[in-house]
C-alpha cells in the first residue's frame, strides 16, 4: 500500500512536468512505483538495467518530455559510463531517486559494502546528491526537480532505510 | 556490401527522418555520408542506441530510425525484451548485422558466430522480425516505415568500415539540433 510519502513524491514528479519515468525495482521504492505506474500523466516503463534506463531517459528527453529513474544506489557502478558520456555530455537533465541501501537500519550487509561508495562516487562524477533521511524532507524534492532541469544535469536523491522508517 | 554501402543506399529513405545511430562507425560515416538536424549522433555509450531511439518513439508521433549494430545491441541484450514489451508502432529498429565491432578493429562478435539475433528479437516477443540481406535493406526499410508497426530488421552484411574521420560537433549542439529539429516537427 503507498503511503503519503510515496504520494507527495509522485505528486512532486507530476508537479515538475516528469512525463516519463523508467524504473529498476527496490522493495522500498515499491510504493513510488505503484502510484508512477497507475499515473496517467507518466509514462512508465520498467527497464532490466540502469544503463538502459539512461538511454531511455536520454531519448524521451530529446523529444521534449522530462525523464527520471527509480533505482538502488548498487546501480551506480553499472551506470557511470553512461552517466557521463550521455547524460553528463550531452547536457540532459536527469532526477535520479534512489534507494539509499545500505545505510543504518541496513538488514543486508552486502548492501552496505556499495552504500560506503555511494557519496564518494557520486562527489567524484560531480553529481548533486541530497540525503534524504527524513521524511519531510520530500517538501524539498520540488526545488532538487527544479534545479536539475535549470542546470541540466543529473542529479542523486538518496532516500535511505531511515527515511522509509520514518514515511507515514 | 559493407555498412558504408548500406547506409549509402538508405539515406534517401533516412531524408527528413528522426534518425539515432550508433557509436562509433555507423555514427562517423553516416555523418559523412548525409549529415541533418534530425540525425542523433552518439559519441559515446555502447550499446544505448535501441534504447534512446525507443524512448524517443515512445513521447512523440515521428518515425524513429535507429540504426544499431550486432555488437551493441549484444552489449544491451535485455533492449529486445523492453522494446517487445513496450511496442512503439513509430520506431524502426534496423541491426546492421556484419558479425563483428567494427569501430574497434573487426574482432568477430558472437551475432556472426553461433547467435542469430533474429531468433533472440523472437525469443524476447518482438513482433514484425524481419532477417534480410544487406541489398534488400533499403526495400525493407521503406515497407517498415509504411506498415507503421514497430519492426526490428537484422541486415546480414560483411564487416568493413570505411575510412572517415571522427565527429567534431559538439555533443550539446548535436543534442540541441536534434531537440530543436523535433520541436519544429511537432508545431
Amino acid at each position: 500500500m503507498p503511503t503519503k510519502t510515496d504520494k507527495a513524491i509522485v505528486d512532486s514528479l507530476v508537479r515538475n512536468e516528469i512525463g516519463y519515468i523508467t524504473s529498476v525495482p527496490c522493495k522500498q521504492l515499491a510504493g513510488v512505483i505503484e502510484l508512477v505506474e497507475a499515473n496517467e500523466s507518466i509514462f512508465h516503463i520498467p527497464s532490466n538495467k540502469e544503463d538502459e534506463g539512461m538511454g531511455l531517459c536520454a531519448g524521451a528527453y530529446l523529444g521534449g518530455t522530462r525523464s527520471a529513474i527509480i533505482m538502488q544506489n548498487t546501480a551506480l557502478g553499472v551506470a557511470i559510463n553512461s552517466l557521463v558520456t550521455l547524460i553528463q555530455f550531452y547536457h540532459i537533465p536527469l532526477p535520479m531517486l534512489i534507494s539509499y541501501r545500505g545505510e543504518v537500519g541496513e538488514k543486508v550487509a552486502c548492501q552496505v559494502e556499495m552504500a560506503i561508495h555511494t557519496k564518494p562516487l557520486l562527489k567524484q562524477l560531480n553529481i548533486p546528491y541530497y540525503h534524504f533521511y527524513n521524511s519531510d524532507q520530500v517538501a524539498t524534492l520540488d526545488g532538487i526537480l527544479q534545479h536539475s532541469q535549470m542546470c541540466k544535469k543529473p542529479v542523486a536523491i538518496l532516500t535511505d532505510a531511515s527515511f522509509w522508517s520514518s514515511a507515514s | 556490401m559493407i555498412r558504408y554501402d548500406i547506409l549509402k543506399e538508405i539515406v534517401p529513405i533516412l531524408k527528413d527522418r528522426l534518425v539515432v545511430c550508433n557509436i562509433g562507425s555507423p555514427s562517423q560515416e553516416l555523418y559523412q555520408l548525409f549529415d541533418q538536424p534530425s540525425n542523433f549522433y552518439m559519441l559515446g555509450t555502447m550499446g544505448l542506441c535501441s534504447s534512446i531511439g525507443l524512448g524517443l518513439a515512445q513521447v512523440q508521433d515521428q518515425t524513429v530510425i535507429a540504426i544499431d549494430g550486432d555488437g551493441s545491441v549484444l552489449t544491451n541484450l535485455a533492449t529486445l525484451s523492453t522494446i517487445a514489451n513496450n511496442p512503439a508502432d513509430n520506431f524502426i529498429l534496423l541491426i546492421i548485422d556484419n558479425g563483428s565491432y567494427g569501430s574497434t578493429g573487426d574482432q568477430p562478435t558472437y551475432a556472426g558466430m553461433a547467435t542469430s539475433l533474429t531468433e533472440v528479437a523472437l525469443a524476447c516477443g518482438c513482433k514484425n522480425v524481419v532477417e534480410c540481406s544487406a541489398k534488400e535493406t533499403s526495400t525493407e526499410l521503406a515497407k517498415a516505415i509504411s506498415s507503421e508497426q514497430m519492426t526490428i530488421i537484422i541486415s546480414k552484411c560483411q564487416p568493413g568500415n570505411v575510412d572517415v574521420s571522427v565527429i567534431d560537433e559538439d555533443p550539446v549542439y548535436i543534442a540541441n539540433r536534434f531537440s530543436n529539429c523535433i520541436k519544429e516537427l511537432r508545431s
